[in-house]
């Protein structure tokens, strides 16, 4: 948020924040819907990441818009770096739940051919 | 430039288990094929430093290390020596089950030893980023232990199932940490505290949604009951040394970190406590209900852990209700000796596997009495605990969460309590008695001798909740310091506060916090 501070003031000027979480909120709900719904589970996985992503650009929009909410206590640059971290910090993390996720996946795969999750009962008594 | 003074001897103890891991994961390239005896050995003699490291902190001041990333506390040290010793506990009987299901994998060894430091990360943080990279490092690893047994359908199926609800979960509870941002710009969970005091009221909102989501996200890893679906075919289907470790581990390293959320929401108390309180009691009735009608016992024991965390639930909510009269000494009290008494009775049921098949049906207890007695006698013993039968731990820890919760003005919850225990007296007896009969038809299952690690297990299982039943009242005296800090963090008193905090640490951000605010 340092580079091009005009930019942004312009955009944190003539944007108000709730569309930015309003934007968020709705890609959370399709994740969230979409979980529920499909049933192939590389599907299911790409659901979650939208929803993770979804948090991604509600993490982003809070820090765009911390100077202007005047938060009392902590200096604006500070809670902007929290913001700006966790970013990468779940990125990365989706990162890694995609490796092991798929790998589950393939695992299953070699067993039965064909992933559905509503297939996925081998354990009820 | 400054950094933050770094005081390592807090961070050591994880720090510890997570080198342990990496040594264990070299030594299991290095080691001669199919014998994982070495890799045990490091792992352990590496799990008993980190909990001397621990055992050495305990009544040591509160303090935060790392730019306040870290906390100490004595429900951080407590919970972190409860996971390394039931991590402990699971490799000891680990080789012999992993042998007789022909497992050829030495990485369960590391891959556990990940989730028990990202489980220590959760309990001794306020942050919510840290509590979340460490409930990450928690499930990921577990992701790929419960599809441990590859050839298996069973377990692919669990991990799988294991996977998807916890991915949904971390990102609902990240949608939550994101509002509590939003809400008061930290990441820290005192921001609900600063949230609720300011007078722009959106903030108010948004941190009542961070609060709700990260209820939902941490309910699902806690496997409180709407969220809970996941439990029992992912107990069922794992690895039962997995399970052992997932039921335990996992189980305290979900509650610490829904201790912290709660404790650092307690100005919302008004919002929330309902909520939980309905919550628990629903947890204790479903967990114990469903499974009554179980036929399979690692799924059963999978809904008894269900109504279990209800349990723990009622004690936590005992202190968030009364800080000022109730610590947590009940719930640390009833967090170890659930741990043992699952721990072994998971480690017991591990004996059914033999020559790569493993039968997991109550009836494949059938006739334990009579090929190994100790073991039989074990589950007895585990089970009348889990009961929480008159002379055993886990009637001492019953005893007190019911004492708490009544003391705190929770009368529903003791009494809901106080119910579920006579309820799942029937489906305990049931396991119980399948040990004990005979092989009633021609049916006649198959049962592994008795490693000498698995024996080890079970007599330190015995003997640990024989010395928690024995010093009941010691062990609580040292868990009733856990838990003071919340004290003053909600009602701002200084006087409490007797704690001195160590000059070349910074203090608590949350007591700083309330401070500043005047009070």
């Amino acid at each position: 948020m340092l580079l091009m501070p005009n930019l942004l003031a312009t955009i944190t000027e003539e944007i108000p924040l709730g569309w930015f979480l309003a934007l968020g909120f709705v890609m959370f709900a399709l994740g969230g819907i979409g979980v529920v719904v499909r049933r192939n589970p590389v599907v299911v996985f790409m659901c979650i990441e939208l929803m993770l992503n979804s948090v991604n650009l509600t993490f982003l929009a809070f820090t765009a818009y911390l100077p202007n909410t005047g938060l009392g206590g902590k200096t604006a640059e500070h809670a902007a770096m929290a913001g700006q971290a966790s970013i990468i910090f779940v990125m990365a993390i989706a990162a890694a739940e995609v490796a092991v996720g798929l790998g589950i996946i393939m695992a299953i795969f070699r067993q039965r051919n064909d992933v559905d999750v509503d297939d996925m009962s081998t354990m009820r008594s | 430039m400054n950094f933050p003074t770094m005081d390592w001897t807090i961070l050591m103890p994880t720090i510890v288990v997570i080198v342990t891991g990496i040594a264990a994961l070299i030594v299991e390239m290095l080691r001669p094929k199919q014998n994982n005896n070495l890799i045990v050995g490091v792992s352990l003699v590496g799990l008993g430093y980190a909990a001397f490291l621990l055992f050495q902190q305990i009544g040591a001041p509160t303090a935060t290390t790392a730019g306040g990333l870290v906390l100490r506390d004595q429900f951080a040290v407590l919970a972190q020596l409860i996971t390394v010793g039931v991590t402990m506990l699971c490799f000891l009987f680990s080789e012999g089950y992993l042998r007789e299901k022909r497992i050829a994998f030495g990485e369960f060894y590391p891959l556990a030893m990940w989730a028990a430091s990202g489980g220590m990360m959760m309990a001794s943080t306020n942050n919510m980023l840290m509590m979340f990279v460490g409930l990450e490092i928690l499930s990921i690893s577990l992701y790929c232990l419960a599809g441990m047994a590859r050839r298996e359908q069973r377990s692919e199926e669990s991990a799988l199932k294991y996977f998807l609800m916890g991915a949904f979960a971390s990102a609902v509870l990240l949608y939550g940490i994101a509002f509590l941002f939003g809400a008061s710009g930290t990441l820290d969970v005192s921001g609900f505290r600063e949230a609720m005091q300011s007078d722009i009221d959106h903030l108010k909102s948004f941190a009542l949604l961070g609060l709700a989501m990260m209820i939902v996200g941490l309910g699902f890893k806690a496997a409180l009951v709407p969220f809970h679906q996941w439990t029992p075919d992912v107990y069922q289907g794992a690895p039962t040394n997995v399970t052992a470790f997932m039921a335990a581990a996992s189980k305290i390293a979900a509650f610490a970190g829904l201790y912290r959320v709660l404790a650092g929401a307690v100005d919302l108390q008004s919002y929330y406590m309902d909520v939980m309180v309905v919550l628990a009691i629903l947890t204790m009735s479903i967990g114990n209900l469903v499974a009554l009608v179980q036929k399979d016992v690692k799924r059963a024991l999978g809904y008894s852990s269900i109504a279990h965390a209800g349990y723990i639930m009622v004690g936590l909510l005992a202190h968030l209700n009364s800080p000022d009269k109730i610590n947590l000494g009940s719930v640390l009290f009833y967090l170890l000796s659930y741990s043992l008494m699952t721990v072994g009775a998971f480690a017991v049921i591990s004996l059914t596997a033999k020559g790569g098949k493993e039968g997991t049906r109550t009836q494949d207890l059938n006739g334990m009495w009579k090929k190994a007695p100790l073991a039989a006698g074990s589950l007895l013993f585990f089970v009348v605990s889990l009961i929480g039968m008159p002379p055993t731990a886990g009637f001492f820890g019953k005893l007190f969460i019911f004492k708490d919760a009544w003391n705190s003005g929770l009368q529903t919850l003791a009494i809901a309590l106080a119910i579920n225990s006579v309820i799942s007296v029937f489906y305990y007896l049931q396991i119980v008695r399948a040990a004990f009969v005979d092989d009633e038809d021609v049916y006649s299952p198959q049962m592994s001798s008795m490693s000498s690690g698995l024996r080890l297990t079970c007599i330190l299982c015995i003997l640990g909740i024989g010395g928690a039943t024995l010093f009941a009242q010691p062990i609580l005296n040292v868990t009733n310091q856990a838990g003071k800090e919340l004290n003053v963090y909600k009602h701002d008193i200084e006087d409490v506060n007797d704690d001195v905090v160590d000059s070349s640490v910074t203090p608590v951000p949350g007591l700083t916090g309330s401070e500043a605010a005047g009070g």
